[in-house]
């Protein structure tokens, strides 16, 4: 689970010479793609399709000055409003992260520290709706959230994340972390006078918000990469998220020069990246504790 | 069963109304957007249903018709194509990447960092950069080709080609099972090495008979994660290629979508759904048949 690196530290050697290139040829292969990504957005249109390719806009000194063109350019586009779409993708995420939070830290609680029969035979529905595919469910939503009259709206988006749907992995990586709790603490608590609701919120609570930012985390990253929820309940333009805005940019034109479509696709990758390099520790601790213990 | 009372290790038992009501939102979402979507799509797939009108029952009309429609075994095929080539390639190649990496060494979190990154992009943007990168005249795969003389295949255009391209697509994004293996390896005794070097086995040989079999559940894990999610594949083809060229590279949740957005055709889209989630059931339970045989066998 979310624990410390408790191995002895070992001396960190230099790979021995073969693995060392095999190291460095994958490194190459999996950085290059978001490498040319960068490179080509700060290039003028022509030197992004030059043959044989050049790396970096010439002369160097013009990088900057292109930099900002194309990226204003796609940022003041009049047509695909990229700012409107952040706006839009940052308000359906803080509802939908507050909303997955919230609903699977009380659920996790209730799987974790509450002692009742069945709750074995639940948990296991738990991780069993997670090999429900998505596509099943689509089309019956669809006319569900129709009906509702949710259709082009953002509820489609936040509501169901404060029912937890989607998030059998959140719920069993808090239920996970809840446990290490001691019970001890709890018993305290009980002789103090504290129900469930105390334990919960005084507790459980402030002791769990790495796990908790943790679950934010891997929800944003959702959120923000989702494409195909926003782009099956969303039907207008002006509530676009990031992923449909920066579809439309490519399919709109249908000849939109690569440099400004790799300023626009810088955009949209930008933000995650950055978030991955502040809490890399903790977001990588989290995948490998979904996959061994699961 | 009102009265808490204790069991064997003196914890008590609480009614079952508490735990349910801590489990309640998602219990709801349970309800409201699994169990009762899924059994209004098993209704759905009897009938014909264009959500306009309401639907008119026809019985197994629908799953007969699958049998004789030449897009659903086209788009069958390819997923199948797609996934029988993915999930074995991606785990010998994220094991492969794993082993390297899960050694403590200088720069290795660079290294790291490296091969997970690009399983963050977002699944729109990563359509963006690739086409950018297969793009036959300028993109920078043909150019390096074309530099090194070798063939440069027109990546996207070429029905032979365009399966291939997604394929390799989705192999710059294994990062995150290569997490999960580089952690499940860290995991494994070291005494286990030791007793295996001392029995004479070299590098590869504890590799197969000490990492394998104690790493078995993680990739049992990504198996079936990978199995799930190779039925799910859609926004990558749907953007770059469209399904094309012909339909090359059609896949069976792009004609799930074709036939309920844009054929209007919700019936038929949710036997097609019903018979998806059959298919994943199947396969999975198959991973789990073939595991329990592979873990006896190393046990023997």
């Amino acid at each position: 689970m979310i624990r410390p690196d408790t191995s002895p530290p070992s001396p960190r050697r230099a790979p021995p010479i073969a693995s060392g290139i095999v190291l460095c040829v994958l490194a190459v292969l999996y950085a290059m793609p978001l490498v040319w990504m960068v490179f080509t957005s700060i290039k003028p249109e022509d030197q992004a399709i030059s043959t044989p390719p050049v790396l970096l806009p010439t002369p160097a000194a013009e990088a900057p000055r292109f930099a900002s063109e194309n990226y204003s350019a796609v940022w003041n586009d009049p047509s695909v409003r990229f700012p409107l779409y952040l706006r839009n993708t940052l308000i359906i995420a803080a509802l939908a992260v507050s909303g997955m939070v919230v609903s699977s830290a009380v659920v996790a609680y209730g799987f974790a520290r509450v002692r009742w029969r069945f709750r074995g035979v639940m948990f296991a529905l738990v991780l069993a709706t997670l090999m429900v595919p998505f596509p099943v469910v689509m089309t019956p939503l669809y006319s569900i959230f129709r009906s509702l009259g949710w259709i082009g709206t953002f509820k489609p988006l936040w509501v169901p994340a404060w029912f937890a749907y989607g998030g059998g992995l959140s719920i069993f990586l808090l239920r996970q972390f809840y446990m290490t709790i001691p019970r001890e603490l709890d018993e305290a608590a009980r002789l103090d006078g504290c129900g469930h609701f105390g334990i919960f919120f005084r507790i459980i609570l402030p002791l769990s918000k790495p796990a908790l930012a943790m679950v934010a985390l891997f929800y944003f990253n959702y959120v923000w990469n989702d494409f195909i929820t926003p782009y099956i309940f969303l039907n207008h333009q002006d509530q676009f998220t990031l992923a449909l805005g920066l579809q439309l940019y490519q399919s709109q034109a249908g000849n939109t020069p690569w440099n400004l479509l790799m300023a626009a696709s810088t955009l949209v990758v930008a933000p995650v990246l950055l978030l991955f390099f502040l809490t890399q520790r903790t977001f990588v601790q989290g995948v490998a504790a979904e996959g061994i213990k699961g | 069963m009102r009265a808490p009372r204790p069991t064997a290790r003196g914890e008590r038992t609480e009614p079952v109304w508490t735990g349910l009501l801590w489990i309640s939102p998602w219990l709801i979402g349970f309800v409201g957007l699994v169990i009762f979507p899924l059994a209004l799509s098993l209704y759905y797939s009897l009938t014909d249903y264009s959500v306009l009108e309401p639907p008119v029952y026809l019985g197994a009309d629908n799953y007969r018709h699958l049998l004789h429609d030449s897009l659903f075994w086209t788009a069958l095929g390819n997923n199948a194509l797609y996934a029988a080539v993915f999930i074995p390639l991606s785990t010998a190649i994220a094991l492969a990447i794993a082993s390297l990496l899960a050694r403590p060494m200088r720069w290795v979190s660079f290294f790291r960092a490296a091969v997970f990154v690009p399983s963050l992009v977002p699944i729109v943007a990563t359509a963006m950069i690739w086409l950018w990168l297969f793009n036959s005249e300028y993109g920078l795969v043909n150019q390096a080709l074309r530099a090194l003389r070798l063939p440069a295949p027109n990546w996207l255009k070429d029905p032979n080609w365009a399966m291939i391209s997604i394929i390799i697509i989705s192999l710059w994004q294994i990062g995150r099972s290569v997490v999960v293996y580089i952690a499940a390896m860290r995991e494994v005794p070291r005494h286990l090495y030791e007793a295996a070097h001392i029995d004479g086995f070299g590098r590869w040989g504890r590799f197969w008979h000490v990492t394998l079999p104690m790493i078995s559940p993680s990739i049992l894990f990504n198996v079936v994660l990978g199995i799930i999610d190779a039925w799910q594949v859609f926004a990558i083809p749907y953007i770059m290629t469209e399904g094309g060229p012909g339909r090359a590279t059609y896949f069976y949740t792009h004609y799930l979508y074709d036939n309920a957005f844009r054929f209007m055709n919700m019936g038929y889209a949710s036997a097609l759904a019903w018979v998806q989630l059959v298919l994943i059931l199947a396969l999975t339970g198959v991973a789990f048949l073939i595991s329990r045989r592979l873990v006896h066998y190393s046990a023997a």
